[in-house]
């Protein structure tokens, strides 16, 4: 067994634009020294050059877009904290955990210091005095890299006090966390980080860049939205919005999953990159294992409803994807091939919705355990008629009216386009109710075969290997 | 009133903060910043909830009150909880969706409650219960298996939870963290597996627990005094005023086949917000304690023995027809009610008694009255607060609630001038420590500073005054207030004698003529000055803080007349013992410590042949042929109003309601306040600290089974290092002495007690630190010993 | 059963030294405890709620939230198979059964000898690599039982002791601030103005 400890395997990389993983081809990637001989803390220089308000303004030009999940414009974010309110501080979401979803850990397991240079920029040009970067607690090597090269950033002047010997100092905190999906919702991030249980906050009134972490303005950005930082700063607004489209400029990690010939993380360009070259071409995954065909997948990780082969040249872009009965989310796209059992798939991730449910709110505390117990039992074979009736009757106790899914040629559906109503403060509620919804509106028969049989079925694995 | 009005336009004044929106089609007038179910709790749209409470923060938990307001991309569903009202806004609380989503949300609440409404407490005032039926589905569909919990568990000697009914609504964590200050309750594990409870074996050791029972919408959290006890159906209940303490806190006193059962509290927006402190509320187990006096006892050659009321009472008019005039003293009042006060103050004047008093030496002059009055209110929005007191938290806990809230939501700024940390300590923005009875030098020091100058004219100035050492004689307060109240502009006080009534007492006629206060009397029956003395609910022997002048005025007295519920110390050495009606058990009226008049109700009768005490007066003044003319309660409550100054805008009727009103009396006595130089200390290295604790051997609480064991003992408290220089180790004996006397008592190591200060809590069980208190020193300074 | 050992105080210190408000440090120094015993214990968050200022209650409601830390000791080395979707697809199922097989435990039992504890996980992020697991929040990818087999036979002959620290302890790098490098902490209320770079002018 080889020894996958000091790298983060899974990247793929490929002759495309690289924003953030221009590094990650070297072994050291992780290390000051290699870091500043490849251009590191160049963009902190290229901004700390610039009054900070016009370092703000470039991002907002940029419209480099949240990579967490929402795909809310950073630079508009920033803006939306209440004017003379100080102190104000940044918090970096590097709570990874969406089902489906592995991008963030390669960037700060490979190239800390870009992040950390994208901290620092983002404090410079929003005015942030105190930055929280929240580590997910069970990514022993992402914490111990980032520690790592904290230690070494301090050490050579680009953290703390008077960085690069101006009167912008900044202190980043290594926070970790202790194993909760919930936190990395960020009014829940910012509770864990003020010591609390990590149950989100009701927006508004608790929007965090008005009333967030100690009550403070507060700015919660993903760790990959960040790492776009150094390099928009020192290529400038025009390369950046040069790659990709006008609402969807520059790349973005995806990392693809599950049935496919080369599962991995590609930096894709943004907004132009169809599903269909994501799972088929060659430069990516190459197509489905064993040239099955393709049954369905997830387009945006596991809160995200599912897809079947008719969205297959959707591009990679919020609003149609969004229009199509999904999200893009976290870019994690998760693909099932002929041979998946539909229901016993869609139960790991009810199964990991209810298991993560915080408890704060009634239907999903309740409602993801109910949906849980009938799709396990009817998994197991040992539903009736009324479980699959009760599964979406559970559903609109979350998510009451019309939920998202994808058009379907082959059932006649059309499309019923994303967001869904919701009875709870965050998504995780809703998101155990995704997967039933969509394998029961895509693969009702499925469920109804469990069921007309009435006998034990067996399930061993979920997809027979082959 | 006019009955002509006519407005001009020019005159009406646009309230900036109003709001004017609709709910279901109906326009209701709001204000900025209030909730869309605050605004709807005043229609007749009832928005089912179970996590909101109006007195603590909204968390938006349950989900229960989801309603839809139109907004730009149609309409939107959101928590009436947590959503403020908007100018304009339209809400809907009973669309197809809203109901949808309400009767959602109680079969999931319902889908882990074990619905086991028959043999639980709550059924029949139970929210839950009550809002399944109004919103809810109508069945279960819910075959899963449930949440299985041992049930129930005792998470203090007075509450026990049972985690199977709970719903994780927040509201006793909430109350717990953000209303107490005690976040000894928690919400631990997570999602479906989320459960209220303590850390692992400490329990939740709150003078408050009781309020979550009662904010619990389910079943989950009973006392332990009502648990099993009645069914609310069977409940009469009757809307009054809590008499443990002087704060007034609004109650509902519900009883059942004549016997009291339980305490609720009521939101009385200018006093208690709804809460009591657990004292308050459990101690009705006292009224119903076989303990109680069932008739007139009289004193014979083989003890106290009963006798008939005429008896009794023609035997007490012939010991007051003999006194000598000017013989006859009166302790107490300050438990009764106005009305007892009052009528006693009348008998008093016919009698030509003038050696009285409502107090027994343990609280302030009457004096404090004299100042500008402030309320609790204005004490929570002043600027500054400064505490000259005692620990809030044990003596007037609901007031340490109201404060703690102001502090925490920076409404005010607390300067604490204290001997030990108090409960309010961690929230007061500066706490001055000073020796016992160096007060004086604190304050000059305090007025003296920059910074607390500054803060002193930000705005108005409240001092809670009170007796925060029994060890150190009331005019070392008393100055300092004075020095506050003549140095500072803009300054009221806020008197906070501790006796549920002493406000009252006081100002209908028990306040002390000239110099003959309680001390004073008991010296003059020491001295044999006193023919009868009448003990009207006192028991000098337990309270008063010289313990030796205390059984010398008690010794020296040739007859003694006791009216009081059970027989105490003191009036076990009566001639003459009248059962008097408790709390619960009699109308009238009472006045709490900022003014505040509001009624106490009858919910039972009086125990055996007890009566009320204001009867009492009235039946020895006709048979000392004093006609008081009275016959009813209202008689008295009539003269009240058309002869006590202050008193005179009062009606029972609008006493009768839960804010009561606010009477202003004229000072009682003209200020004269001593300014003695600091004590200097003996060669004894420990000045003593003697204070209340919320639980001890108050009658109240002793013969109230539930808090009896709530007392902590008697001990004495020094700091870690004293502790180490007296080489004792915590929790063994040490011989703690003044110059003439000792006693031994277990020490324990605090925190809290400055160096060089030893505390002892009053009126605990086992050895009486009154034995080394001296009423002439103004400080009582001790060695401490090591004797193990 | 024990509190923080000095050292670990010390940690502990400077630690809550970083946050404005010192209750921000209870998950940092819940695992410190975790580190020192293996799991939390009682005496532990007891002594966490002092350092921090919260009651012990608030400590166990923050503790008991999170599923790494541990209330009873678990074996020497957890090891956490995820069975979310994408391990799923690719056969996770099958390589619990084999590690419970193996073991001689079901998932959530720890071994007689006190050397595994296994676990059934939910997404690690790292599901391009499925099926995966983590001991001691150490990664193994896409691993067939003999895989499984080979790992297990490593730990059980402490042959990855240089990578992989007992149960307790996850980065074995810690941040630390020098006192001369770093900016400090300042109570929230006590700031009042701007920071000095948002004067309209380059820092640089």
């Amino acid at each position: 067994m080889t020894s996958s400890y000091l790298h983060a395997p899974g990247f793929i990389a490929g002759d495309r634009p690289k924003i953030v993983t221009s590094r990650f081809e070297y072994a050291d990637s992780y290390k000051i020294d290699r870091f500043i001989a490849t251009g590191g803390y160049q963009g902190l220089r290229s901004a700390l050059s610039r009054p900070a308000q016009t370092v703000h303004d470039d991002v907002k030009s940029a419209t480099v877009l949240g990579r967490g999940g929402a795909g809310f414009p950073a630079g508009v974010k920033w803006g939306l904290t209440p004017q003379e309110v100080w102190p104000r501080y940044l918090v970096v979401n590097g709570d990874e955990s969406e089902p489906g979803t592995y991008k963030d850990r390669l960037l700060m397991e490979r190239d800390p210091h870009q992040l950390i240079e994208g901290c620092l920029i983002a404090c410079y040009a929003a005015g942030l005095s105190q930055c929280f970067l929240y580590i997910r607690g069970e990514m022993a090597v992402a914490q111990e890299r980032v520690a790592e090269a904290l230690n070494e950033a301090y050490e050579a002047g680009y953290v703390g006090k008077n960085i690069l010997g101006t009167n912008f100092s900044v202190d980043i905190v290594l926070h970790w966390g202790a194993g909760a999906y919930v936190v990395g919702e960020e009014t829940a991030l910012i509770e864990s980080l003020e010591g609390n249980r990590g149950m989100p906050r009701l927006k508004p009134p608790f929007f965090p860049a008005a009333n967030g972490l100690y009550g403070q303005p507060t700015i919660v950005n993903n760790v990959e939205t960040l790492a776009n930082l150094p390099w928009l700063m020192t290529n400038g607004v025009d390369a950046y919005t040069a790659i990709g489209t006008k609402t969807s400029p520059g790349t973005r990690m995806v990392a693809v999953s599950g049935h496919v010939v080369r599962p991995g993380v590609y930096e894709i360009v943004n907004g132009t990159t169809t599903f269909r070259d994501l799972i088929y071409g060659q430069e990516f995954c190459g197509g489905i294992r064993n040239n099955n065909a393709l049954k369905a997948f997830v387009p945006g990780g596991g809160s995200a409803p599912w897809f079947t082969s008719d969205q297959l040249d959707l591009p990679f872009e919020g609003s149609q994807v969004g229009a199509a009965g999904s999200m893009l989310g976290s870019g994690a796209i998760m693909v099932m091939d002929e041979t998946t059992d539909i229901p016993a798939a869609a139960l790991t991730l009810t199964r990991f919705y209810a298991h993560e449910s915080c408890g704060k709110c009634t239907p999903c505390r309740e409602g993801g355990t109910w949906l849980e117990r009938i799709l396990s039992r009817v998994v197991d074979g040992k539903g009736t008629d009324a479980d699959l009736a009760q599964l979406i009757e559970v559903g609109e106790s979350i998510c009451p009216g019309d939920f998202p899914h994808a058009s379907n040629e082959a059932l006649g559906l059309t499309a019923v386009p994303f967001p869904y109503k919701m009875t709870t403060i965050c998504f995780v509620g809703p998101s155990a109710y995704v997967p039933v919804h969509s394998a029961l509106t895509l693969f009702r028969s499925e469920f109804e075969a469990r069921i007309t049989k009435r006998t034990m079925i067996k399930v061993t694995a979920v997809g027979v290997s082959s | 009133m006019s009955t002509t009005e006519s407005h001009n336009e020019a005159e009406i004044v646009v309230d900036p903060n109003a709001v004017s929106m609709t709910i279901n089609g109906k326009t209701v007038q709001a204000r900025k910043g209030e909730w869309i179910i605050a605004a709807a709790d005043r229609t007749e749209d009832f928005i089912p909830r179970f996590c909101y409470h109006p007195r603590m923060e909204s968390v938006g938990m349950c989900r229960q009150c989801l309603v839809e307001v139109e907004g730009p991309r149609g309409p939107m569903m959101v928590v009436s909880c947590m959503t403020p009202v908007a100018e304009g806004q339209v809400v809907r609380t009973d669309t197809d969706i809203v109901k949808r989503a309400q009767e959602g949300m109680i079969e999931l609440l319902l889908a882990n409650h074990p619905l086991d409404c028959p043999v639980c407490d709550k059924g029949g005032e139970c929210p839950l219960q009550d809002q399944a039926f109004s919103h809810g589905p109508g069945e279960s569909r819910y075959v899963e298996e449930k949440r299985h919990y041992e049930k129930p568990i005792p998470i203090s000697g007075l509450v026990f939870l049972d985690r199977e009914r709970c719903i994780l609504c927040d509201r006793c964590t909430r109350f717990a963290d953000e209303v107490a200050g005690d976040p000894l309750i928690t919400f631990t594990h997570r999602g479906n597996n989320t459960q209220v409870m303590t850390f692992p074996d400490e329990p939740f050791a709150s003078y408050f627990s009781g309020n979550t029972v009662q904010i619990c919408p389910v079943g989950a959290l009973t006392a332990e005094p009502y648990r099993f006890k009645a069914r609310p159906w069977d409940l009469q209940q009757q809307e009054s005023t809590c008499t443990t303490c002087s704060v007034g806190c609004r109650t509902v006193v519900q009883s059942s086949r004549d016997e009291i059962l339980r305490y609720q509290g009521v939101d009385s927006d200018p006093v208690n917000w709804g809460w009591l402190c657990d004292r308050g509320r459990f101690n009705f187990q006292s009224t119903n304690s076989p303990n109680r006096l069932s008739t007139p006892l009289i004193k014979t050659e083989s003890g106290l023995v009963s006798a008939s009321w005429t008896v009794a009472l023609d035997e007490t008019a012939r010991v007051l027809r003999h006194a000598q005039p000017g013989s006859i003293a009166i302790l107490g009042g300050a438990r009764g009610t106005n009305e007892d006060a009052w009528a006693w103050a009348q008998l008093a004047d016919a009698l030509g008694v003038d050696m009285r008093d409502a107090q027994l030496d343990d609280g302030l002059p009457a004096e404090i009255f004299g100042y500008p009055n402030a309320t609790i209110d204005d004490a929570c929005s002043a600027a500054t607060v400064i505490l000259l007191a005692p620990d809030l938290k044990e003596e007037l806990p609901v007031l340490y609630l109201r404060l703690r809230g102001a502090a925490e939501k920076k409404k005010i700024r607390i300067i604490e001038i204290t001997t030990h940390d108090s409960g309010l300590t961690r929230y007061a923005w500066k706490s001055l420590q000073h020796e016992p009875g160096h007060q004086a030098e604190t304050v000059q020091q305090m007025l003296s500073t920059p910074e607390m100058q500054e803060q002193l004219g930000r705005g108005s100035v409240v001092v809670v005054a009170g007796r925060s050492n029994l060890a150190e004689a009331a005019h070392h307060t008393m100055a300092v207030v004075d020095t506050i109240a003549t140095t500072v502009s803009q300054v009221s006080v806020l008197p906070v004698l501790r006796r549920a009534n002493v406000r009252g007492a006081l100002s209908l006629g028990l306040a002390p003529r000239g110099t003959s206060d309680a001390a004073a009397i008991l010296e003059a029956s020491a001295n044999g000055k006193v023919d009868c003395l009448i003990l009207l609910g006192a028991d000098p022997l337990s309270d008063v803080p010289d313990a030796d002048l205390a059984r010398r005025g008690i010794a020296g007295a040739r007859h003694i007349i006791a009216i009081d519920t059970f027989l105490n110390n003191s009036s076990a050495h009566a001639d003459i013992v009248l059962p008097a009606a408790a709390y619960g058990e009699k109308d009238g009226t009472t006045t709490n410590l900022e003014g505040r008049v509001t009624n106490v109700a009858q919910s039972i009768t009086p125990h055996a042949t007890s009566r009320p005490d204001w009867m009492i007066a009235v039946e020895l003044a006709a048979l000392l042929d004093h006609d008081l003319d009275i016959l009813t309660l209202q008689d008295i409550q009539t003269r009240i109003t058309q002869t006590v100054g202050g008193f005179d805008g009062l009606s029972v009727s609008v006493a009768v309601r839960k804010n009561g009103v606010l009477v202003s009396v004229p000072p009682i006595s003209p200020l004269q306040v001593h300014h003695d130089a600091a004590v200097k200390r003996n060669a004894y290295e420990f000045r003593l600290v003697v204070a209340r604790k919320l639980y001890d051997e108050a009658i109240g609480t002793a013969m109230s089974q539930s808090l009896a064991a709530l007392a902590p003992g008697a001990g004495v408290f020094v700091h870690p290092h004293d502790l180490e220089r007296v080489g004792a180790k915590d929790g063994s004996s040490v011989r703690v002495s003044n110059t003439t006397r000792s006693v031994i008592l277990p020490v324990h190591a605090s925190m809290t007690v400055a160096r060089g200060t030893a505390f002892v809590p009053f009126n605990q069980k086992g050895v009486d630190i009154r034995e080394l208190l001296e009423a002439t020193n103004g400080v009582t300074d001790v060695q401490i010993a090591n004797i193990s | 059963m024990s509190r923080l050992t000095d050292a670990h105080v010390a940690l502990a210190k400077e630690i809550i030294g970083r946050y404005p408000r010192p209750k921000s440090a209870l998950v940092p120094l819940l695992h410190l405890a975790q580190e020192q015993d293996g799991y939390i214990t009682r005496d532990a968050m007891v002594h966490i709620g002092e350092l921090v200022g919260v009651t012990s209650a608030e400590v166990y409601g923050t503790a008991t939230f999170y599923e790494m830390f541990k209330f009873e000791p678990v074996g020497k080395y957890v090891v956490n198979i995820c069975g979310t979707m994408s391990c799923a697809l690719m056969g996770s199922e099958e390589l619990m059964h084999h590690a419970e097989q193996r073991l001689g435990i079901k998932a959530g039992g720890t071994t007689p000898d006190g050397m595994f504890t296994l676990e059934h996980a939910e997404c690690q992020a790292a599901c391009t690599e499925a099926p995966c697991l983590q001991v001691n929040y150490r990664y193994r990818y896409r691993l067939t039982p003999a895989d499984l087999d080979e790992l297990i036979d490593d730990l059980s002959a402490e042959r990855l002791t240089h990578e992989i620290p007992p149960h307790g302890t996850v980065a074995k790098v810690r941040q630390h601030i020098a006192s001369h490098r770093g900016v400090g902490v300042v109570a929230p209320e006590l700031v009042t103005e701007s920071p000095a770079w948002l004067n309209g002018k380059a820092a640089l």
